[in-house]
């Protein structure tokens, strides 16, 4: 990384400029520098709307950069050591999109985790290709996905040689990695792209105490949340590419599905974010990493929770884990996840990331102070005095084998019919059911619906599982393609 | 030469006091502190830009925080200071001899090393033997504090500022825990006159009230506060704050005060018909 050059920001630097030009606007925005739409300038100010602007000869364009976007995406690929790099507008969702469909096409195969997130199962029913899932191990004491583990990454690569590509979640939202260069190396000796979802992972880029981070591991292309631990504005999002992906072809399937009028409040905000990540995210995340430390310490003295960390690395499942990350296990006390969440919100005023069956995840980042970290442990112990509860058995679920029979993509156009749940063994689902804990689908669409998944998706409910995805409320019944 | 020191109230309200000089200018991790000097308040130290204290008012209100307290729990043998690096808290208490411990709780050094400096007739209260102070986070501090103090003080002023952790119901539940059976915690309630401030303030009754059984406010006016008038939370277990007041005993002890009397012990308790109104509002909201 060539740091005198990342003092630059030069899409920054060129609103600045454009705002001192005071250009009459007979372009769009309409609301033409916040003058038509006072209210609006009331609420974000005129800093903010007078740089609400349009592409423009000075501006360049994000569709097809020549000038300050084409430098800035320069720049962002050297932050990252990448080959190339592009701004995307339309969150990381639209980043893995765009993985996605650059690795496959209709009737490709593509091998992912089951708990990859809904952007990926979407971008297959944009692409038609067909998924091919790992087993994502859990961890039984804990109720959370783990990593891939790379014999299961090998005997899927075996078994479908014929694949384009494999996708990674890593880190998970919970912080658990996945052994990354040797599944990348695996990918590559099947002659596959190594894609990494690292919505979470961000930092990895940023300091040479945490995992190991996508780019640094030989993949071939990487979707990176900026505006989770980056600083960007929500929806901004970066997409890398190692060197032997086109830059062109990708720009063009970004192209189909991304806006042509991209924001450049968004695109300044991956400007400023990449400069201060190179410049300072070093000793950023390193402080992020000791509050994380200090709130994991405080935490595990209060008794009742567990805030987990580096001990739960296994070498497989859970290769590394992500200590920026607080996630704690509340289910000890007697109390889901949720409730503390909700707890922590309603009493306490303390916002958390989310809260499952069994943990709440607090993020940490750069915007936080030490003295909030207080509230959020003195809050906890307080929890733990007035509302501990003794501890309710956790339900474990065991992985079912998914039998994909069709694509996403047919399944999602198909005619499909409601049927209660008894009557849809040896039927194909047409929609996604999840289970939570552990978040992992037990059905997604264009699967099989077998005997064992009706029983387990009813040993589940009355075990007082969460299930979340059909059109069903009380998953009494399930969308099912017509024979 | 015209010199003022001016605060905002409200975005509408003004403070303004005469300044002779400034005597100090600082700034910690926690917040930038400067000491003036004027003609009409002495010395007085600020906070960000809030005003903390003066030599001329801060009697009011150190005498009220702990005067009150005392003159109802008939066996404060160990108190909790959260805040009160000025030390003014500390040498109010230092005056009852039955106290047998001080722990004062500041987490800005420099507060305490300016204090120290510039405010000597509140910082004696430090160098009493019976205090002991604490270099660190309030709510770190009490969240290994368990049935050891009799009265817990929080100086804490600002529920917005860097010591919001000390004006919620985690700090409130805290110190409930570290309080023995019969203990009493008297806090910071606020200013309830201003729109901006109303809001901190029901905050700060609905926390403690549902953190204690017996929970009521008190006032007293003290002119560097928002609208010259500040109240104060009476948090306990077992004593009512007039049920259990003991003038008599009090009085016997002679000490020399120049806000707190006994007659105004019960006085202070009685509240403005639209504080009352707003404090019911919130124990009703439940």
């Amino acid at each position: 990384m060539d740091l005198s050059r990342q003092k630059k920001a030069p899409i920054y630097e060129a609103l600045e400029r454009f705002r001192k030009l005071h250009v009459v606007p007979f372009d769009v925005p309409g609301h033409k520098r916040g003058r038509g739409n006072p209210e609006l300038v009331k609420f974000l100010g005129q800093q903010c709307v007078g740089v609400d602007v349009n592409s423009m000869k000075p501006l360049d364009n994000l569709c097809h950069p020549i000038s300050i976007i084409k430098e800035a995406e320069e720049l962002a690929a050297d932050a990252f050591g990448a080959a190339h790099s592009f701004l995307m507008v339309g969150g990381t969702t639209s980043a893995v999109q765009a993985m996605v469909l650059t690795a496959c096409k209709a009737g490709d195969k593509i091998i992912l985790p089951r708990n990859v997130h809904k952007s990926a199962i979407n971008a297959l029913v944009l692409c038609g290709a067909t998924p091919v899932y790992i087993d994502p191990k859990v961890d039984k004491e804990l109720g959370i996905p783990l990593g891939m583990e790379v014999a299961d990454v090998k005997k899927a690569m075996d078994e479908n040689p014929d694949a384009k590509a494999v996708l990674i979640n890593n880190p998970t939202y919970y912080g658990i990695c996945s052994d990354l260069r040797s599944i990348v190396k695996l990918a590559h000796e099947h002659g596959m792209l190594a894609l990494v979802d690292e919505a979470h992972g961000t930092h990895f880029y940023f300091s040479d105490k945490l995992p190991c981070s996508g780019m640094e591991a030989g993949a071939d292309m990487c979707s990176v949340s900026m505006h989770k631990s980056g600083g960007s504005l929500t929806q901004s999002s970066l997409l890398l590419l190692g060197p032997a992906m086109n830059p062109g072809y990708v720009r063009q399937i970004i192209n189909l599905t991304q806006t042509t009028s991209g924001s450049y409040l968004l695109m300044a905000s991956l400007d400023l974010s990449r400069r201060n990540l190179a410049l300072r995210g070093k000793e950023s995340f390193e402080k992020v990493a000791r509050m994380a430390q200090y709130a994991r310490d405080e935490i595990n003295a209060i008794g009742g929770f567990y805030a987990y960390g580096r001990e739960l690395i296994n070498g497989g499942s859970v290769y590394d884990f992500d200590v920026t990350k607080l996630a704690v296990l509340t289910h000890k006390i007697g109390l889901a996840g949720i409730e503390v969440y909700d707890l922590l919100r309603d009493e306490y005023d303390i916002q958390m990331e989310f809260g499952d069956i069994s943990n709440i995840l607090a993020y940490i980042s750069i915007g936080d102070s030490i003295q909030d970290i207080e509230r959020l442990v003195g809050a906890l112990a307080d929890i733990y005095r007035l509302y501990s509860k003794p501890e309710k058995k956790l339900f474990s679920a065991e992985y079912i084998s998914p039998q994909v029979v069709t694509t996403p993509q047919t399944a999602f156009y198909a005619e499909k019919e409601s049927l209660p749940i008894k009557d849809c063994a040896g039927r194909v689902c047409g929609e996604s059911v999840m289970c939570y804990p552990p978040g992992i689908p037990i059905l997604a669409p264009g699967e099989v619906i077998t005997k064992e998944i009706i029983e387990y998706i009813s040993f589940a409910k009355e075990k007082g599982c969460s299930m979340q995805g059909p059109e069903s409320d009380d998953i009494s019944h399930l969308n099912v393609l017509k024979i | 030469m015209e010199f003022w020191f001016e605060e905002l109230h409200t975005d509408n309200v003004k403070m303004s006091i005469r300044v002779d000089r400034q005597l100090f200018s600082g700034e910690s991790e926690y917040q930038r502190i400067d000491v003036f000097h004027s003609p009409e308040f002495g010395r007085f130290l600020v906070s960000n830009g809030s005003v903390i204290f003066s030599e001329a008012d801060e009697f009011v209100y150190d005498e009220m925080i702990v005067h009150v307290p005392m003159a109802v729990h008939p066996g404060v043998k160990k108190v909790l200071v959260i805040g009160g690096g000025d030390g003014g808290v500390a040498r109010e208490l230092s005056r009852y001899p039955e106290i047998e411990e001080i722990d004062v709780v500041e987490e800005d050094q420099l507060f305490i090393d300016v204090c120290k400096e510039w405010f000597p007739d509140n910082a004696c209260g430090l160098e009493d033997p019976r205090v002991k102070i604490y270099n660190e986070n309030g709510l770190r501090f009490l969240r290994s504090r368990q049935d050891q103090y009799d009265l817990i003080i929080n100086d804490c002023t600002d529920p917005l500022g860097h010591t919001a952790g000390m004006f919620t119901k985690e700090f409130y539940g805290n110190c409930y825990r570290a309080l023995h059976e019969d203990g009493i915690m008297v806090y910071q309630h606020g200013s309830p006159f201003f729109d901006v401030d109303e809001e901190a303030c029901r905050a700060m009754h609905r926390k403690a009230f549902r953190s204690f059984p017996i929970n009521r406010v008190y006032q007293a006016h003290i002119p560097t506060c928002p609208a010259g008038y500040w109240l104060f939370g009476f948090a306990s277990k077992k004593y009512h704050p007039l049920k259990n007041f003991d003038a008599k005993r009090w009085n016997e002890r002679n000490i020399k005060t120049w806000y707190y009397t006994t007659n105004m012990h019960g006085g202070s308790f009685m509240l403005p018909r639209y504080v009352e109104d707003l404090l019911l509002e919130e124990e009703e909201s439940l």
